[in-house]
């Protein structure tokens, strides 16, 4: 015995010597990965990853936090969902919150950009105003903007009197306060657009506008031509980013309206929010999430197919 | 806005040009500064109301609401902030949230992009599109399971809560990993013949190189965290453990509320991202160029 497991230990040791180099050497390269990879991946991966999962199992139940029972239901939140006209409200308010926002973002961002392109002090300067409430929190924005509009107290109130159109309600008003806060959107984010346009802006050779302008191009075809053209995949990206975030639009209703008057601004994440966190019904909560998510889904396979669309490089 | 900026000519400077010479630039001109003159109108004068209402009397409100000035000025307002909620915790919670989680993801991120950037390790593509899919998840469809992650572990209206869930983000590990790709290989292979590990790599040759993308994505989380009002309010249940956001958020929603206290209000929580923004604002503006540009 001793002597053949010491005849055959040079074999298997060689063996695992050669072995277990290669495993060192792979142990090697994976240990350090796994530890740089650790924290970031511990934290996805129990507050992101895994809630997903879990999200769509709540979204199959009558779930309620902390019981000890939660009856299955399988589809019956989503049924219900199609059933609920708040629901279909609220994926409407959604929609033309969307729309319209990043329709007027994206001219408004355009006509600033243009307008403000060059680089001189002054363009700098005004940039920055217009820059400036992108990155102030929706929610002073949203009490601002409240109180602006008071018909009792605020400016607006004021001027549409003075201007013999009484004390207008604009957040009072189930007609008029929809449009407000889609109007409200887009005074907070134009800038943002602005911005990445200007930046796309610098990226548009000098020589083609000299050449175009040979042939005797105008203004007006120098934009046609060169800079809408060029400015293409940045404004794609920017209406992708703002598509994706007036979608989400959470922080201005809640402040401005809470979603009313009689639900006329609610939206999918307000809806979301008083069904999971004021009423407690985190089954049908969850399942709104996976509607909002499905939406997002065919937006993010758009950004995906623009993506590839411009992964030239 | 570097100088390198200032130097390119740019798209703008031709086309002026251009109109210039042609002649018909007057019009054109005059419409664009209208134009920018009514926008800066519009952009700026809800801010100086703001400012100016916070100072002013409740009665002066009521009485001239049309003027921008306050016809006597009063700091009835910001002694409201202090007496009317607990301001200096919510000062405080805001601070501690957005500062300290905005440090952890600067490590955590940057340490998880040198992995995906710089090691060669089995699994790498996969780890590389679990970031993207969280990435493309809305942050609504986990908030449910995540608040019911944190009602087991005893974690609602606690600072960890309020922190640890979100002391990473994909976004900020994807542009570290778009950063750090950049650099070139020979920086480390040369540091690994003079016997350095990758913890030494990483912190002592990446990051040192890595400092414009440390402060982007710094100040693009800082000022998400400090103006994020869904996740404190979801997170948090007492006035002593909310955020400046989501106390004035409430504040507000009250039936009675003081006009002048609630702009003051609105004014302090923006005062620090407004100072950062005049300090900082390139890297506010690079932020928001390299989401544009990828």
């Amino acid at each position: 015995m001793t002597v053949l497991t010491k005849v055959r230990e040079p074999q298997d040791g060689s063996r695992t010597g050669i072995r277990g180099e290669r495993r060192r050497r792979r142990r090697f390269r994976l240990s350090p990965a796994l530890l740089f990879l650790a924290p970031s991946f511990l934290i996805l991966g129990v507050f992101v990853l895994w809630p997903i999962l879990v999200s769509f199992w709540y979204s199959l139940h009558e779930w309620t936090i902390g019981a000890d029972d939660q009856p299955w239901v399988g589809l019956g939140n989503y049924i219900a969902l199609t059933q609920d006209p708040k629901f279909w409200g609220a994926l409407l308010h959604t929609v033309e919150i969307t729309v319209i926002s990043v329709a007027g973002i994206v001219v408004l961002g355009l006509a600033l950009a243009l307008a403000l392109a060059r680089d001189n002090l002054g363009s700098r300067i005004i940039r920055s105003a217009f820059f400036f409430p992108t990155v102030v929190s929706l929610t002073s924005i949203g009490l601002v903007w409240r109180f602006l509009l008071d018909p009792d107290l605020g400016l607006v109130g004021a001027i549409t009197s003075a201007l013999g159109l009484g004390n207008v309600g604009f957040l009072q008003s189930p007609q008029l306060a929809l449009p407000t806060i889609i109007f409200v959107n887009i005074w907070k984010n134009a800038g943002f657009v602005m911005i990445i346009l200007i930046a796309g802006l610098k990226g548009v050779p000098a020589e083609r506008y000299e050449a175009a302008r040979l042939d005797g191009a105008g203004s007006w075809a120098l934009l046609r031509y060169i800079t809408l053209p060029a400015l293409r995949p940045t404004m794609l990206f920017g209406t992708l980013i703002m598509t994706i975030q007036s979608f989400q639009l959470f922080d201005l209703v809640y402040v401005m309206t809470g979603g009313g008057p009689l639900f006329s601004t609610d939206t999918l994440v307000t809806m979301l929010f008083r069904e999971g966190f004021v009423n407690f019904q985190t089954g049908y909560a969850a399942a709104i999430s996976w509607a909002l998510f499905l939406v997002i889904v065919i937006i993010s396979a758009l950004q995906l197919r623009i993506f590839r669309y411009n992964d030239v490089d | 806005m570097s100088t390198e900026t200032l130097r390119r000519p740019t798209a703008g400077t031709s086309a002026r040009r251009d109109r210039r010479r042609s002649g018909s630039s007057t019009l054109g001109t005059v419409s664009r500064w209208v134009f920018v003159g009514v926008g800066l109108v519009f952009a700026l004068v809800p801010f100086i109301w703001m400012l100016s209402a916070s100072f002013r009397t409740e009665r002066d409100l009521f009485g001239n609401p049309a003027s921008l000035f306050p016809t006597e000025w009063t700091l009835h307002g910001y002694q409201g902030v202090w007496e009317q909620l607990p301001f200096l915790l919510l000062v405080f919670n805001t601070i501690v949230f957005a500062g300290v989680t905005t440090l952890l993801t600067l490590l955590f991120d940057s340490m998880c992009a040198y992995a995906l950037a710089r090691i060669d390790f089995r699994g790498r593509t996969i780890a590389f599109w679990l970031v993207l899919v969280t990435l493309m998840v809305p942050f609504q469809v986990t908030l449910i399971p995540v608040f019911v992650e944190l009602f087991h572990l005893d974690w609602l209206n606690t600072y960890q809560g309020l922190i640890i869930p979100r002391a990473t983000s994909a976004f900020g590990i994807f542009l570290f990993r778009q950063f750090f790709v950049s650099i070139p290989r020979e920086l480390d292979e040369a540091a690994r013949i003079d016997g350095a590990g990758h913890f030494r790599i990483y912190w002592q040759i990446i990051l040192p190189l890595a400092k414009p993308a440390i402060a982007t994505v710094a100040v693009l989380n800082f000022t998400a965290l400090w103006n994020d009002l869904l996740w404190p309010l979801v997170v948090t249940s007492t006035p002593e453990m909310r955020t400046l956001p989501a106390g004035l958020a409430l504040f507000g929603g009250q039936h009675v509320t003081d006009h002048a206290v609630l702009m003051a209000g609105a004014v302090i929580s923006l005062l620090p991202i407004a100072i950062a923004f005049f300090l900082a604002q390139r890297y506010f503006v690079a932020g928001v160029a390299t989401t544009g540009l990828k």
